[in-house]
């Protein structure tokens, strides 16, 4: 059954897990052979813009050497299959222009999310 | 019985800090009384839901004893649905997230739980009459 997940809480721990656990979850859901699609909404599209740097987290002597990179794991998903939505009013409000973002993401109008929903069997909202 | 409904619920938060975690066990409590096999599959830290090392401890606030007092320990509530689910027929079949388990030294859960990855949280899915994901914040 193809499920369609909602993202919405965003860079919850991030810099500890070095992802996005949720992304994460469905890139191992996905090669499990899963029938996923992400809608991002709220916080979470900025998830997409590419240039962002994570990097530099240090304590003591001690480095983070794989800092967060959830665009190119979200890339990596699609890649992999799984159709990547946001928001198209969530973008917009926050400033963030569409060629900011990954290759790939389709915008979706907040007045054809319950469209986007009927075609799914199943969907979660994390 | 030919129609036992199958459920599969996603937790997430640790113990002792959501009202979500016990909203999930209620959820549970219905559904093994109803008789229903119901997968579980913890998420960060509410792998610590059945963590085998909770104690109960006695609350000088409330002036009570350990006894007394009675604190709530989550492994023994699960433990108690786990004894229900069986009593009416059910199961619970509860999936800690094994990379979760590894980062916070979960590893001592009690009987009943097993380690697995979210390949088992789809495939439950899959298997299952519905799905709920509580997804913490």
């Amino acid at each position: 059954m193809k499920t369609l997940s909602i993202i919405e809480s965003a860079y919850r721990a991030t810099l500890e897990e070095q992802d996005d656990t949720i992304v994460w979850l469905h890139g191992a859901m996905k090669g499990a052979g899963a029938d996923l699609a992400v809608l991002l909404r709220g916080n979470a599209v900025n998830y997409l813009v590419t240039r962002q740097d994570a990097g530099g987290l240090a304590f003591g002597d001690w480095r983070q050497t794989q800092p967060p990179s959830i665009a190119s794991d979200l890339a990596a998903l699609a890649a992999k299959g799984v159709d990547i939505c946001y928001v198209a009013e969530d973008l917009a409000e926050r400033g963030i222009e569409r060629n900011e973002l990954i290759n790939g993401a389709q915008p979706v109008a907040r007045s054809a999310i319950a469209g986007l929903i009927g075609g799914f069997g199943r969907v979660w909202y994390w | 019985m030919a129609d036992r409904k199958t459920i599969t619920i996603a937790i997430m938060d640790a113990p002792y800090e959501s009202a979500r975690s016990t909203t999930a066990l209620r959820l549970v409590d219905l559904a093994a009384r109803r008789g229903y096999n119901i997968n579980v599959f913890a998420y960060e830290g509410a792998v610590l839901q059945p963590f085998g090392a909770q104690k109960p401890h006695p609350n000088a606030v409330h002036g009570r004893d350990v006894e007394e007092e009675h604190h709530f320990i989550p492994k023994d509530a699960i433990a108690a649905l786990m004894r229900a689910a069986e009593q009416n027929g059910g199961k619970i079949d509860w999936v800690n997230c094994g990379l979760c388990v590894d980062e916070r030294g979960a590893v001592d859960a009690i009987p009943g739980v097993r380690r697995g990855s979210p390949a088992d949280f789809w495939q439950m899915a899959e298997a299952s009459d519905n799905t709920l994901v509580i997804a913490t914040r």
